[in-house]
C-alpha cells in the first residue's frame, strides 16, 4: 500500500487537495495540515469527543479517522461555524449561558449540538443530555452547555432567548 | 456602577467558540521537531542498560535522549518544593530515569523525530533492559512489616510521619457519653483535565533564552524550578502559559517532561513539542489516589462533639513532589465548620511504586470532610437525630468569628476561620432542597418500591492561600490597558474577573481591559494557579496596582490641567474637571507624558511611565464554606445511583462575578460526583495500573449530573481590600460526603454502612446483598 495518497475533499465549504501519509488522522491533517486547530484532541482514543467534527453533516470522532478516509466528503470544523464574524445563535448561546470555561472540549460540543439541532428543533433536557453523552467536560459540569443548547432551539425555533 | 458583582459575559469566550483558542499544539514554530518518551513498564526495576541503535537509524529521528545524555545539572533529582521537617526521605524523581524506575511510566528516555508519528515508532525501538524488583502496590499493604521497598535501599516505606492537633483528647475521650469509631477508605483519581500535559521548548542562542511553552497552572514555578537546577538567570527563562485546557492541580507541577524537552530544544537547536497522549497521563501525571482513615469521635449524650482523633495514611507514590501537602491539608481540614474541643490525627505517608500524588481539585479537602460527615452521620444514627440537627448543634456560631481552631498551619501561623455563618449556610441549602419536606417524598417512592435517600454535608475551605500574586497594570500611550500577571487560567475566566476589578477603579468597561496571564515576562515573581487563591490573591493586587495607576493620572492630570486633584474625576478613559468634561486628558495623552517628553518636568514625586506593579501579600489564608444536599435514587437491583436533586449553599465572600461562580460550583460538584461514584484509578498488585483510558476510568457524563441549584451567600473576608474568597474547589470538597450520606439514606430500611468512595455499582450490591442477608 502506498504511504502517500492524494486526497481532495471539503473542509469548511473549500475544496482543499493534499497529498498525505495514509496513517495520519483526520485530527492531524486539520489541525497541523491545513492549521485548523480548532478541533482538539482528549484522549485520541474515541472517548472524550473533544476531536467530534462533521463529517458529510453528520458528527465523527476525528480522532479515528484517516484523512484518507475523507477523500471526496465534506468536512466542517469550528472554525466554519461563525459566519463572517457573526456568531451562530448556539455560538452565542455558549457565551451567555456561561458554557464554557477552558473552551477545549467546546468545539466537539458543537459539534455534537449542530447535528441535534439539526435533527430535532425542540428537544427536552433529557433528549440534550443523551445527545451529550459522548463528549466530556471536565469544567462545566454540564449545566451551561445544556442551558445554551436548550437557549439556541429556542432561538432556532424564532422564540426570544428565555429571560429576554 | 460597579463591575464587581455583576455577570459580564467572559471576554475569553469569542475565540475559544469560534477555534481561535491557542493552546500548545496549536503553536506551529518553524522548523520543529516533535518528541515522545520512553516509558517504564515495570512499577519497580533497575535499569541495565538502555541500546537506542535501532530507533537512531529510523528515518526523520534526530536524537535519543537518556539520563546520561542530560546536562550534568538535569541528570539531579528535582528539587522538593514544599519541605516538611516531617519527610524522612525527601525522594524525587529524576528528569529522566537514571539507574531504575520507580514507576509505571517513568520516563525513561525522549526520542526526538520529525513528527511525533515517526517520534512513537522510534519510542518503540528503544530497548532498556530491566531488572525487575517486587513492588510496593497497595499503600497500606506497603506499611505491612517485610513489605517491598519502593526505593531500594530504604527499611520500609515510611514517607513521612506527624501529628497534628489540639487540645485534651484522652480526656475527652475518657469522659465522653459516646464514642464512635469508623474506618474509611477513599480514592480520589486524578485531575483528568480535558487538555493532556503540553509543552514546547525554543532555544535561541544569540540571546541565550529559552522559552517554554507549556499548559501549566504555574509558570513561575517551571521557570525557578529550571533555573534552580541550572543556575540559568531568571529573564533568560520565559515561561509562557497559553490557553490552557483544564488544570484541577494536576498541571501545577514542573514535571520531568518540561525539563527534558528544554534540554533537548537547547542540545539540538530547535524548538521541541511534546504532547502528551491520555494512556501517558493516565500513568505519569500526578494524581490524588489513596487515603485510608480510622478515626473516632466522642459526644455528648446530645450529640455534641467532645473530640475526634484518629490515624490518617496517605498514599504519597513514588516521589515526593511536593512533599507531603495533600495529607497536611487533609488532617488540618477535618475539624471543619465545627466547633471540636479537642483533636488529634496522626498522619503517616507510604510510598508505594505509583505515580507521585500531589492535589487534585479539593487538594485532601474532600477525603477529610467525607471522614468527619460520615462520623457525623454516625451519631446521628446512633443517637436518632436528624443529620442536619446534629450539625447544626456543632457549628461554630457566626458570632464566634474569627474563629481560632486550634490548629497551626504549614508555616507555623494559627488557623483561623476569619469570617462565615456557617448555621445559616447551612439553612439556606435545606430551605432550596425541601429537606424538611423529604420525608413525604421518601415515603411517596418507598409506596412504589423506589429507593430514595437525603444527604447533606458542610465544609470550611482554606483559600487564597498566600504569599502573593502579582499583578501589572499599564496604560499604554495609545490610551489602552493592559494588565499582566504569571497566575495562568485553565478555564476560570480570569480576564474577565480582572478586568472587572481594573474596570471597576479606571472608571471603564471591561472589555476596555486587555489581560495577559500564565507569563513570566508579566511580572518578575509569581507562585501559580491553584488552592484557590488567584481572585483571593491576584484580584487584589489587580485592584491594588489599578487604584494606584488611577492616583498617579489624577496627579498628572491635575499637573497638566493647573487643576486641584481634588476636582478631577475619571470616566471613558479621560481625567477631566468634574462637571467640565471638555476640560481633561485622554488615559493615552497621559501616559504619552508619564513616558516623558523631553524638556517637560515630572511633577514633584512622580514616577515615570504609566504602570504599576502590586503584589498583595495576604496575612493567611481566607475560609470559604458551603453546605450541600444530595437527593438520590438507588436501584437495589442494579446498584445504580441515580443522584435527583444536587443543592448547594456557598459563600466565597464577595462576589466578582456570579455566573462565573456558579460555573466553578457545578464543575466542582460534578468532579465531586465523579469521585463518589465513578472515578478510580486502579492498579494490580504488581503496581501495573489498569484504568488507562477513559472506557476504563469513568468521568461524569452529562446523563450522569443533574443541574445543580445553587444559593450563594457573600461574608466578605476582613483579610483582603476586596472582601474575596477562593471559589475553585467548594463545589467538589463535600460533594462524595453528601452523595454518600443520601446513599445509605436511601437504604436505611436495609440498614447498609457505607465506608469507602467510589461507591461502584458492584460495592454498592455487595453491601446490599449483605444486609439482606443479615436481616
Amino acid at each position: 500500500m502506498a504511504e502517500r495518497l492524494e486526497i481532495t475533499l471539503t473542509v469548511n465549504g473549500e475544496q482543499v487537495t493534499r497529498e498525505v501519509p495514509v496513517r495520519l488522522t483526520l485530527a492531524d491533517f486539520l489541525r497541523h495540515e491545513l492549521e485548523l486547530t480548532g478541533t482538539h484532541l482528549g484522549c485520541e482514543h474515541g472517548v472524550c469527543g473533544a476531536c467530534t467534527i462533521l463529517l458529510d453533516g453528520k458528527t465523527a470522532r476525528s480522532c479515528l479517522l484517516l484523512a484518507v478516509q475523507t477523500d471526496g466528503m465534506s468536512v466542517d470544523t469550528v472554525e466554519g461555524m461563525a459566519d463572517n464574524g457573526a456568531l451562530t445563535p448556539l455560538q452565542q448561546a455558549f457565551i451567555d449561558n456561561h458554557g464554557l470555561q477552558c473552551g477545549f472540549c467546546t468545539p466537539g460540543m458543537l459539534a455534537t449540538l449542530t447535528e441535534l439541532l439539526d435533527t430535532i428543533a425542540d428537544p427536552s433536557e433529557q433528549e440534550v443530555r443523551e445527545w451529550l453523552s459522548g463528549n466530556i467536560c471536565r469544567c462545566t459540569g454540564y449545566q451551561g452547555i445544556v442551558d445554551a443548547a436548550l437557549a439556541a432551539a429556542k432561538a432556532l425555533r424564532g422564540e426570544s432567548p428565555a429571560g429576554v | 456602577m460597579s463591575w464587581i458583582g455583576s455577570a459580564v459575559p467572559r471576554l475569553e469566550d469569542a475565540s475559544l467558540l469560534t477555534g481561535k483558542g491557542k493552546f500548545v499544539d496549536d503553536i506551529h514554530l518553524p522548523n520543529a521537531l516533535q518528541a515522545a518518551v520512553v516509558r517504564s513498564p515495570y512499577a519497580h526495576a533497575r535499569i541495565t542498560g538502555i541500546d537506542a541503535a535501532a530507533a537512531l537509524d529510523m528515518p526523520g529521528v534526530h536524537a535519543v535522549f537518556t539520563h546520561a545524555d542530560l546536562p550534568a545539572a538535569l541528570q539531579a533529582a528535582m528539587p522538593l518544593l514544599v519541605p516538611n521537617p516531617a519527610i524522612r526521605y525527601p525522594v524525587t524523581q529524576h528528569v529522566l530515569a537514571a539507574d531504575a524506575v520507580h514507576f509505571v511510566g517513568e520516563a525513561v528516555a525522549l526520542v526526538i523525530a520529525e513528527d511525533r508519528y515517526i517520534a512513537e515508532d522510534a519510542a518503540e525501538r528503544v530497548f532498556v533492559d530491566y531488572d525487575p524488583l517486587p513492588a510496593a502496590g497497595d499503600f497500606r499493604d506497603a506499611l505491612k512489616p517485610g513489605a517491598a521497598v519502593a526505593h531500594e535501599g530504604r527499611d520500609d516505606n515510611v514517607a513521612a510521619e506527624f501529628t497534628v492537633g489540639y487540645g485534651e483528647t484522652d480526656a475527652a475521650f475518657a469522659g465522653a457519653a459516646h464514642v464512635f469509631r469508623e474506618t474509611l477508605f477513599q480514592h480520589r483519581g486524578a485531575g483528568h483535565a480535558m487538555e493532556c500535559r503540553t509543552m514546547l521548548a525554543s532555544y535561541e542562542a544569540v540571546t541565550d533564552t529559552l522559552t517554554i511553552w507549556a499548559n501549566t497552572q504555574s509558570p513561575h514555578q517551571l521557570r525557578d524550578v529550571y533555573c534552580r537546577m541550572t543556575g540559568q538567570a531568571d529573564n533568560r527563562v520565559r515561561v509562557i502559559a497559553p490557553d490552557t485546557g483544564g488544570g484541577f492541580g494536576s498541571k501545577v507541577q514542573a514535571y520531568p517532561e518540561h525539563l527534558a524537552v528544554a534540554a533537548a530544544a537547547i542540545a539540538l537547536g530547535r524548538p521541541v513539542k511534546y504532547i502528551e497522549d491520555r494512556r501517558e497521563h493516565f500513568t505519569a501525571t500526578h494524581q490524588e489516589r489513596d487515603q485510608h482513615y480510622d478515626v473516632e469521635i466522642a459526644v455528648d449524650g446530645d450529640g455534641r462533639i467532645k473530640g475526634v482523633r484518629g490515624a490518617l495514611v496517605h498514599d504519597c507514590g513514588a516521589h515526593l513532589a511536593w512533599g507531603i501537602i495533600t495529607p497536611f491539608i487533609s488532617a488540618t481540614t477535618l475539624p471543619g465548620p465545627y466547633v471540636v474541643p479537642a483533636y488529634q490525627m496522626k498522619v503517616t505517608g507510604v510510598f508505594t511504586n505509583k505515580v507521585a500524588t500531589t492535589p487534585v481539585r479539593g487538594a485532601g479537602r474532600p477525603q477529610a470532610v467525607f471522614a468527619m460527615e460520615r462520623l457525623l452521620d454516625r451519631v446521628a444514627r446512633e443517637l436518632s437525630l436528624d443529620p442536619a440537627e446534629v450539625r447544626r448543634r456543632n457549628f461554630v456560631p457566626a458570632d464566634a468569628m474569627p474563629y481560632k481552631v486550634g490548629l497551626t498551619f504549614r508555616d507555623g501561623s494559627p488557623v483561623i476561620y476569619d469570617s462565615g455563618d456557617y448555621p445559616t449556610c447551612q439553612e439556606k441549602a435545606l430551605a432550596l432542597a425541601g429537606y424538611d419536606a423529604f420525608k413525604e417524598r421518601r415515603d411517596a417512592a418507598r409506596a412504589e418500591g423506589r429507593h430514595i435517600g437525603i444527604g447533606t454535608a458542610s465544609y470550611v475551605e482554606g483559600t487564597g492561600l498566600g504569599p502573593f500574586e502579582g499583578v501589572s497594570v499599564q496604560i499604554m500611550p495609545a490610551g489602552n490597558i493592559v494588565a499582566q500577571t504569571g497566575a495562568a487560567a485553565q478555564g476560570q475566566g480570569h480576564q474577565t474577573m480582572f478586568a472587572q476589578i481594573i474596570a471597576d477603579r479606571l472608571g471603564v468597561a471591561p472589555e476596555a481591559v486587555t489581560v495577559i496571564g500564565g507569563e513570566t515576562t508579566g511580572v518578575a515573581y509569581g507562585i501559580g494557579t491553584f488552592a484557590s487563591r488567584v481572585t483571593a490573591n491576584a484580584g487584589p493586587s489587580a485592584h491594588l496596582a489599578a487604584g494606584n495607576l488611577r492616583d498617579k493620572m489624577i496627579r498628572i492630570a491635575a499637573h497638566l490641567l493647573e487643576a486641584a486633584e481634588d476636582d478631577l474625576d475619571l470616566a471613558d478613559g479621560r481625567v477631566f474637571v468634574k462637571g467640565v468634561p471638555e476640560m481633561g486628558k485622554s488615559f493615552g495623552e497621559i501616559a504619552v507624558f508619564a513616558n516623558g517628553m523631553p524638556g517637560f518636568s515630572m511633577p514633584d514625586g512622580i514616577t515615570p511611565g504609566l504602570d504599576d506593579t502590586s503584589y498583595f501579600t495576604p496575612e493567611r489564608s481566607t475560609y470559604a464554606n458551603g453546605a450541600h444536599v444530595a437527593e438520590v435514587e438507588v436501584d437495589i437491583e442494579t446498584g445504580r445511583v441515580s443522584i435527583l436533586r444536587y443543592v448547594t449553599a456557598h459563600d466565597c465572600g464577595t462576589i466578582i462575578n456570579p455566573m462565573m461562580v456558579e460555573g466553578q460550583v457545578a464543575g466542582g460538584v460534578v468532579h465531586g460526583i465523579g469521585n463518589a461514584l465513578f472515578e478510580w484509578m486502579r492498579y494490580d498488585e504488581a503496581a501495573q495500573p489498569v484504568t488507562v483510558n477513559f472506557g476504563e476510568y469513568l468521568l461524569p457524563l452529562a446523563t450522569e449530573t443533574p443541574s445543580i441549584e445553587q444559593t450563594h451567600m457573600e461574608t466578605p473576608t476582613p483579610l483582603n481590600p476586596l472582601g474575596v474568597k477562593g471559589a475553585g474547589e467548594g463545589g467538589t470538597i463535600p460533594a462524595a460526603a453528601a452523595i454518600v450520606a443520601a446513599i445509605e439514606n436511601a437504604l436505611a430500611p436495609l440498614d447498609v454502612k457505607i465506608t469507602e468512595v467510589p461507591v461502584t455499582p458492584e460495592y454498592l450490591l455487595d453491601l446490599i446483598a449483605k444486609a439482606e442477608a443479615a436481616q
